[in-house]
């Protein structure tokens, strides 16, 4: 019950990118058409769905102060606190993943290769995976909660990029002031779905 | 000046600007700039990472090899954040706590990589430091905007001083909590964008 209300959480009320606004700029940069999008959205459900488990078990065992007792023993690891180190380890885990995705998927599917093929090194630099890595650390999630809250971060991203893909495919047609063209219209309609999503506060199971 | 090396520090202030033309770092633009503070701080955490970053990458240029240039780039900038964030949280503690996981994720800021990719990548260190300290102070400008609204609207304060006396203390401004709120900030920057590609009409893009 915990982990789905944390789920729930993770997808309509803290969404990542309308209420933490991570991820923006690919966002808005592949938002254009509905295929894209759903293209890019399912990478980042897979990716953070893989990578922040993987971070809270790097954070756990590696990391955190006298996290390294299984390897030292308690007394030595105590004095040990590599915790400053965290950002440089979690985007190594990140672009050593995706790296090693990307071969996978090359090699074992390569129509899901060529669907995502051109997102993945995009992914390395959005913000809303390693933001993830870096809530999970900050809330200090378990590894169940943190693959949950991985995947239901991923959904939420998903979610809203489709949503705005769809709005903007139809905003084609709409007579938009000459200024606001573009970037500009884009942003007044993320910010009137992040109203939206600000009706689902305070939802709890 | 000479003609160059004034494009290179005037552009992003205005015509390239790498928040509202080029949509770079957008994410912790929008997030830090509920007040007007933290935005100032966030500010020059970023300009601090940029210039050095860019520097680095630029003296680094023709020993990087071509195809691990990502992961060398987000390693130079991820131990740049490290002693940025070390910095603040020796000195600025509670500054710190409020821009939680925002300034990690300086290292994922576009601009960032951006300029090391576009610019660092294929220039000398001295104007690859220019481009960095500009292309910051452009980012700046759009957050310090931002955070002077969200904070005069939202609460009717600017830098923690009452400007305008809001209703709960018996004054007559009925603040905005629209814009302490995550949609305010789309708007804002909306708005912007729009005043910005109306006075400079070459910025205007042609289709939705």
């Amino acid at each position: 019950m915990e982990l789905i209300n944390l789920a729930l959480k993770a997808i309509f009320v803290e969404n990542i990118v309308l209420a933490f606004f991570l991820g923006m700029c690919s966002f808005l940069a592949v938002s254009k058409k509905v295929d894209t999008a759903m293209g890019l959205g399912l990478a980042v459900i897979f990716v953070l769905a893989v990578t922040t488990p993987l971070n809270n078990l790097v954070f756990h065992y590696l990391l955190k102060e006298g996290a390294l007792g299984w390897m030292l023993g308690k007394e030595s690891a105590m004095e040990i606190d590599l915790s400053f180190l965290g950002f440089i380890a979690y985007i190594a885990v990140i672009a050593a993943v995706i790296q090693i995705v990307e071969m996978a998927l090359e090699k074992f599917s390569p129509a899901l290769y060529s669907a995502l093929g051109v997102f993945l090194p995009l992914i390395a630099v959005n913000c809303a995976i390693l933001g993830s890595s870096l809530f999970m650390v900050q809330r200090e999630y378990g590894l169940a909660e943190s693959t949950v809250f991985g995947i239901g971060s991923g959904i939420g991203f998903w979610l809203a990029i489709i949503a705005l893909a769809a709005i903007r495919e139809k905003l084609r047609y709409s007579n938009v002031p000459p200024g606001l063209r573009g970037l500009g219209i884009t942003f007044i309609t993320t910010g009137l779905m992040a109203m939206g999503f600000m009706l689902f506060a305070g939802i709890q199971l | 000046m000479n003609k160059e090396t004034k494009g290179i520090l005037l552009d992003p202030l205005h015509l390239q600007n790498p928040i509202t033309l080029q949509v770079l770092g957008i994410c912790s633009a929008l997030a830090v700039t509920t007040k007007l503070e933290p935005a100032f701080v966030m500010s020059a955490a970023l300009t601090f990472v940029l210039i050095l970053s860019n520097v680095f990458i630029s003296l680094l240029r023709n020993k990087i090899p071509g195809s691990i240039r990502i992961i060398t780039q987000l390693a130079i900038i991820a131990s740049l954040v490290i002693v940025a964030d070390q910095i603040l949280k020796a000195y600025l503690f509670e500054m710190s706590k409020m821009l939680s996981v925002f300034v990690g994720l300086i290292i994922t800021n576009c601009i960032v990589m951006g300029r090391a990719e576009a610019f660092a990548m294929g220039n000398p260190p001295w104007k690859s430091a220019m481009d960095g300290f500009a292309n910051a102070m452009g980012y700046s400008a759009i957050l310090i905007i931002v955070g002077f609204f969200r904070e005069l609207l939202g609460s009717g304060k600017l830098l923690g001083y009452t400007v305008m006396e809001s209703v709960n203390n018996g004054g007559w401004y009925f603040p905005n909590g629209l814009m302490v709120l995550s949609p305010g900030a789309f708007f804002i920057i909306g708005l912007l964008i729009w005043l910005q590609r109306t006075l400079s009409t070459e910025m205007q893009e042609d289709s939705n």
